[in-house]
Parts: structure tokens; C-alpha cells; sequence
């Protein structure tokens, strides 16, 4: 069930070019309010991580640099949850042929680790059709 | 020896002992200078055995995993003998789910693997 926006209690939605230095001043405002919405650290680094690999997914292997190219970022809060969209503007790849990291014969050469990542510390992940914009969410820990 | 801005590095008897100077390591720029120096050791200085101790890291991503991966395989190609200690446990997590925790030799504790590397 999606939520109404209302019980967001904080959004963020920006457009930069595809430089790091940009994503990082975003990542870490992020970050910040987790902290402030105390969070839990483990929960905060594994969005930290995937985060990371979202953005520089997008600078890097979408865009390719390309300061004419934008990173389209929305972040939004609830009280319960974290929801992220990152969309570049390059041509997008296949989800499904990105190989398996974890086999033994890609162990040493995969480039795909990085999704993995995300998958392991988000909640959901999912790519739209083209490849070229991921949606993550993180369901907040509770004690 | 100088020159490195991403690591300290010391030796503990004929063992080369890496300690990294970022916290975190993250800026993709930093992640190849830092690459850049860990080869250096191996294919301009010829070290043999490389102690890598990640207590000062509190964040790493894949792109660093990417470097630490090429290291490794220097290494091996110069007969050579790499180990990683002192990894904090959400670090640790990180190289368990990405399975790399079979690629490399990784020992708690940095006598641990001097120890190993004497044996």
C-alpha cells in the first residue's frame, strides 16, 4: 500500500550533474537526519552503503561522467520507513544479466557487487524497465 | 615509502603493515589513489608479504572492494602473500555478503596474522 504524502516527514528531491562531490553533499544530508531521527547505526550504514552505490551507479556507469548529463534524486521520510529514487540519464543496462558476484567463477572479475549490496541492505530494490532509475526502500528497525 | 597520501605504511619484521589513512574510504578519486599506492608496494617495491589492517575503516563500497580485489591478484602473480585483520563487523558483513571473506585471508587480530605470516 502506498503512503499518502502527508505522513512524510521529510522529502528531499534534487537535480545535479553527474559529479560526486554533488552526491556526496546529498548522501550526507541524508544521513544527518537519519542520525537525528535516531536511527539505528546499522541501519544507517547499510543505507549509507546503499546509497552510495545507487549515486555512483548513476555519475559513473549511467552518466559516464557527463556533466551534462543530470542525477535525478528523491528521498523521502516517514517515520517508519526510508524511500529513495535515483534516475541517471545514460542508456540503462538489464538487471538480469548482470552476473551473480557470488559465484565462484565471478568472484574475482564481477562489477555487479555493488547491486548486490543494495539488495542486501534495503529492504526492496527495483529497476524500471530501462535500467536507468532504481527505487529502494528501507524499513526503519525498531527495538 | 613516501608519497603515499591514502597509507601509512610500517614494517614488522619482513611483514609490510597498511594502515589507511581515510576513515572512510568513499570518494572514487581517493578509492584508485588509493589502489594505485597498494600496487605500487607490490609491483614497484617487490613486497612479498602485505598485512592490511583496517581498524581505522568505518565505511567502505564496492568500488573499493574492486581495488582490494586487483591487489589480491598482484599479489598472487608476484608469489606473494596478502592478509586483512581488524575489520570491524559491519565491515566484515560486507565482505560476507559479496562472498569475498573466501577470497581473501582475513585474521582478527594483526598478531594474529604476523603469526601466520612467520609460521
Amino acid at each position: 500500500m502506498s503512503m499518502s504524502l502527508d505522513e512524510w516527514i521529510w522529502q528531499l528531491e534534487e537535480s545535479f550533474p553527474s559529479r560526486t562531490a554533488d552526491a556526496k553533499r546529498l548522501l550526507e544530508s541524508v544521513l544527518a537526519r537519519l542520525e537525528g531521527e535516531n536511527w539505528y547505526p546499522h541501519d544507517i550504514f547499510g543505507i549509507h552503503l546503499a546509497l552510495e552505490e545507487a549515486l555512483v551507479n548513476a555519475v559513473k556507469h549511467g552518466n559516464k561522467f557527463d556533466e551534462a548529463k543530470q542525477v535525478h534524486f528523491v528521498v523521502r521520510l516517514s517515520p517508519e520507513k526510508l524511500y529513495v529514487q535515483v534516475r541517471d540519464e545514460g542508456p540503462g543496462f538489464k538487471i538480469e544479466e548482470v552476473p551473480d558476484c557470488t559465484e565462484d567463477e565471478n568472484l574475482e572479475k564481477c562489477s555487479g557487487r555493488g547491486i548486490m549490496l543494495m539488495r542486501n541492505f534495503m529492504s526492496r530494490v527495483d529497476y524500471n524497465e530501462n535500467g536507468n532509475m532504481v527505487t529502494m526502500e528501507k524499513s526503519r528497525k525498531r527495538a | 615509502m613516501s608519497g603515499n597520501r591514502r597509507l601509512e605504511v610500517s614494517e614488522v619484521g619482513d611483514v609490510t603493515v597498511v594502515r589507511f589513512v581515510d576513515r572512510k574510504i568513499l570518494d572514487v578519486t581517493n578509492i584508485h589513489e588509493l589502489g594505485r599506492e597498494l600496487f605500487a608496494l607490490v609491483e614497484e617495491q617487490n613486497r612479498k608479504k602485505l598485512l592490511l589492517n583496517f581498524t581505522t575503516v568505518e565505511f567502505l563500497s564496492s568500488e573499493t572492494l574492486g581495488e582490494l580485489i586487483k591487489l589480491e591478484k598482484k599479489v598472487k602473480q608476484h608469489t606473494g602473500r596478502l592478509m586483512l585483520t581488524n575489520i570491524k563487523p559491519e565491515i566484515y558483513e560486507v565482505f560476507a555478503i559479496t562472498r569475498l571473506n573466501k577470497l581473501f585471508d582475513i585474521r582478527d587480530e594483526e598478531a594474529e596474522a604476523l603469526a601466520a605470516f612467520s609460521a
